[in-house]
């Protein structure tokens, strides 16, 4: 039977793609993995390949036309078989869209449509990415709750569309409440806490319910202001002492790697993140996703817009090894030659646009992130230490934060403990 | 020396059905038994006993009943080597049938025992397999004896269900050492071929693990029956000659001596740990006995390891072990199985009537001081039961107060084996009594009975 091939979603936010390029003629045979096409996203060039072997029996789409995601582009199946028109008693080899579901690295599948059997990952390891069967909730009219559930929520008052589920197809049962309320199920507990568990190591990240506070702090700011409720925080940091390390560091490092200002910072915020997890999270409308590893997106400009590709696991690196990645991901985000899983899963981002003599201004958060920090310029400015007027090169720095998940105390601590790592860098590698 | 995705240790209704499972996923599975596939259960457990249990069901209907429902019989007699003889073809064919499903499923079977090696490793015989994914422990239990009381097996005059299964004939007299499932099985069983039984259970009840009510309705049936049963009883001394044995019971202060020809040891069971190089692999065992396991993963110490059914601990029942399987199955195949819910494993007693439960006893309720409410139906108001003069028993349900969720469930009846998925499905989807009344029950059946409970827990019960 012939398998229809579509647009597959290469990038998470494509909707639709550009054919630009066949690379198999109707009538050549193709096998599972083979490239058939190229075709450009919103983001860069992307290769679609054959889900099913066989003969390419049709293209359906010319080079240059541009489709929607899912449609059909052209025909695998035996020589010799009708597909004209499409019958519809073939089976589309649909992509399957499994982004919203986080497994370890938060980036984009390259679309699994039809997964073979897949290897076995090692057992112990298993537990811990997701409760068993939970997808991520979508949002959606219709609320899954066992009977139980709807009479134990009704009962006390809890909105169920509030509710992470950890039972089939991330329906609420009972345990979901009971750890609404921070009770426990009598069920044996030591059977099932490690498979659903929210603390453990090995967890990418926390699924927060929105507590009853948050809840209305969320809906009501949200009127105020947008979609994303919007607040900025300011504060100057003196940069002499990261000038002073910089260029010793650069001195040592003669040829091999200059490091940036924009790496130190890189590397602060990293650190400072991972000392307030709150504000390294995602707003998922019906709760907050915590993310226990800080994967730093920076704003790079191409040539027709703005990219930002991901320091994936920032707070593990050294300054050398951002330095590093930075130099890499900036020069192939301009060239367009970045993967989705590159530009895709950042929990918070940096923009910079210091190097534009930019004094200071304030950047859009990247949804779902909670957090943005704009980079202003190093400029000399007279300022007071110990009692004296001195010269000293100053940086301002605007954090952009989601007031649905971080609040003014919070993004003022995250940024107090960032001046301070900036103006104590010794301070990075203790 | 071959090389294999998964080795299982032991062939039984945990083992065999892990097998199963692992090669649906597409895994190169093997499965190491030593004797007959299909284990204790189809071999010398569960499925013989139910045959010996329906040649004592039909029996006691010929015996009993007959004359009400317009049969006239005579000369009505019983012959345990016969029924014996049937039982024996019975479970063949399970264990054939187990040998099929292994083809089915090309799944290798290496005959003999399987000692576990460091590394995933299982010997078997002189050779050396290996396993690339995991190896499973199944190896399962076996009956036991009390010789700090005089009563080890000896496989004459003291006996353990291995050997009743294969009886000639039923003893004239028999004492029986434990009243939990098996032993109140088999003392149905004799009862019926005219075997005069005394059934001795140390904790206060038979059938201790069951309702409290659930026992009572039994033992007044088998007093009823004729048999002396002796709960809260101790065996002080066991004289144990080859033709006899002599017990010494102690039961509510006093001593009494009991005189039969066989004694049936049915408490409890081993497990099987020795001699099969688990220490030496890193498999650690619990203080208990049982396989120490991961209880989110069952694996054990062993990395690579895992362990499923009786020899992982309780409870110590195929369906429980089945279960474990392909939950491994699935876990080494690199899904992500559902966990298992060890609190709605249905238990259930094939003597007559049958006993059937899930979920939390009433006692059990009281002790976690839970907020319970109970309903009950006995089956002298059930149509259907009437009909088929089978109105012994009664639907009990026990439901949390506030919420209508279903805590325990117990059913004593004709067919409470059959009836209790009802509860079971009820549960593991938490639907609440309410539920279980609004699914129309068909009528006549004796599931109606279990909707009517529901409704008696409400306060609306309609026949009585």
């Amino acid at each position: 039977m012939a398998t229809k091939v579509v647009m597959e979603a290469l990038s998470p936010t494509m909707e639709e793609g550009r054919l630009v390029e066949w690379k198999k003629n109707e009538g050549e045979s193709v096998a599972v993995g083979d490239v058939l096409a190229e075709v450009e996203t919103d983001k860069a060039v992307m290769e679609l390949v054959a889900r099913s072997a066989g003969t390419l029996l049709k293209q359906l789409v010319a080079a240059g036309a541009t489709v929607p995601v899912s449609s059909a582009v052209g025909w695998i199946g035996q020589p010799g078989e009708n597909v004209d028109g499409g019958s519809p008693a073939t089976k589309t080899s649909t992509v399957n869209g499994e982004r919203s579901t986080g497994q370890t690295p938060p980036a984009a599948t390259a679309a699994p449509a039809t997964t073979p059997p897949a290897p076995a990952a090692p057992p112990p390891t298993r537990p811990a990415a997701q409760p068993p069967s939970s997808p991520a909730p979508q949002p959606s009219d219709r609320v899954k709750a066992s009977p139980l559930a709807k009479k134990i929520a009704g009962e006390r008052g809890v909105d169920l569309g509030a509710i992470a589920g950890s039972g089939p197809e991330g329906r609420i049962i009972k345990r979901d409440l009971d750890a609404v309320r921070g009770e426990t199920s009598d069920v044996r507990r030591t059977i099932e806490s490690p498979l659903t568990s929210h603390v453990s190591p090995l967890t990418p990240f926390v699924d927060t319910p929105l507590s009853q506070i948050r809840k209305t702090i969320a809906k009501r700011l949200a009127l105020s202001i947008g979609p994303i409720p919007t607040f900025y925080l300011t504060a100057e940091v003196d940069m002499e002492r990261v000038a002073e390390a910089r260029e010793a560091l650069n001195a040592a490092a003669g040829d091999q790697g200059k490091v940036s200002f924009n790496d130190i910072v890189l590397k602060a915020v990293a650190t400072a993140l991972q000392q307030h997890p709150a504000c390294n999270a995602w707003w998922q409308d019906d709760h907050i996703r915590y993310w226990q590893s800080v994967h730093l997106g920076m704003a790079v400009a191409v040539e027709d817009g703005l990219i930002t590709p991901v320091i994936r696991d920032a707070q593990t690196k050294s300054l050398r090894q951002i330095a590093a990645e930075t130099r890499d991901l900036a020069g192939r985000a301009r060239e367009r030659k970045l993967a989705p899983a590159e530009y895709t899963g950042s929990t918070f981002t940096v923009s910079n646009l210091g190097m534009f003599d930019i004094e200071h201004f304030t950047a859009i958060i990247n949804p779902p992130e909670a957090g943005i920090l704009a980079v202003g310029s190093i400029a000399q400015i007279p300022s007071a230490v110990n009692g004296e007027v001195q010269v000293r090169r100053r940086m301002r720095m605007t954090m952009s934060c989601d007031h649905r998940v971080i609040d003014g105390a919070t993004g003022a601590k995250f940024l107090k403990t960032l001046k301070m790592l900036l103006e104590n860098p010794l301070a990075l590698v203790w | 020396m071959a090389s294999f995705d998964v080795i299982v240790i032991g062939g039984g209704p945990a083992g065999y059905v892990c097998a199963i499972r692992a090669a649906q996923l597409g895994l190169s599975t093997a499965v190491v038994e030593k004797d007959k596939l299909g284990g204790v259960c189809v071999n010398i457990g569960c499925i013989p006993t139910k045959a010996l249990l329906h040649s004592a069901y039909a029996l006691n209907l010929i015996n009993h009943d007959a004359k009400a429902l317009g049969i006239e019989v005579s000369g009505v007699k019983g012959d345990y080597g016969v029924a014996m003889k049937r039982s024996r073809q019975v479970a063949d064919q399970n264990s054939k049938g187990a040998e099929f499903l292994m083809k089915k499923h090309k799944i290798t079977v290496l005959r003999g025992t399987g000692v576990l090696q460091p590394g995933k490793k299982v010997k078997v015989g002189n050779d050396v397999h290996d396993a690339t994914k995991a190896v499973v422990i199944a190896t399962g239990s076996r009956v036991k004896g009390i010789p700090q009381i005089g009563l080890e097996i000896n496989k004459t005059s003291v006996i353990s269900s291995d050997e009743a299964l294969f009886l000639e004939k039923a003893p004239s007299t028999l004492a029986i050492v434990g009243a939990g499932a098996v032993g109140s099985e088999f003392a149905d069983i004799f009862n019926a071929f005219g075997t005069k039984v005394t059934l001795i259970e140390a904790l206060p009840r038979i059938l201790p693990v069951e309702d409290a009510e659930c026992s009572e309705v039994i033992a007044k049936s088998y007093r009823k029956r004729g048999m002396t049963v002796l709960a809260g009883a101790k065996v002080q001394k066991a004289t144990v000659g080859t033709a006899e044995v002599t017990l010494e019971v102690e039961a509510g202060g006093k001593v009494e001596t009991v005189t039969v020809e066989k004694v049936l040891m049915a408490a409890g069971r081993a497990v099987n740990t020795e001699d099969m190089g688990f220490k030496e692999a890193g498999v650690q065992l619990t203080d208990r006995g049982f396989v120490k396991v991961n209880l989110a993963t069952l694996e054990t110490t062993a990395p690579g390891v895992y362990c499923i059914g009786d020899v992982a601990g309780p409870p110590m029942l195929a369906h429980k072990g089945s279960r474990e399987g392909v939950f491994v199955a699935e876990l080494v195949a690199g899904h992500t199985p559902h966990p298992i819910k060890y609190d709605n494993v249905p238990s259930v007693t094939y003597c007559h009537p049958e006993v059937a439960s899930i979920g939390l006893t009433e006692d059990q309720c009281k002790e976690k001081k839970l907020d319970y409410q109970v309903g009950r139906f006995p089956f002298s108001a059930n149509g259907r039961a009437r009909a088929s003069l089978e109105t012994d028993g009664f639907v009990k349900i026990i439901r949390d107060k506030k919420y209508g969720e279903i805590l325990g469930a117990h059913i004593v009846a004709s067919h409470a084996s059959e009836m209790i998925h009802e509860l079971g499905v009820a549960r593991e989807n938490e639907f609440t009594v309410e539920e279980v009344d609004l699914m129309i029950h068909a009528h006549p059946t004796l599931s109606e009975a279990i909707a009517e409970a529901c409704l008696d827990s409400m306060g609306r019960v309609m026949h009585i």
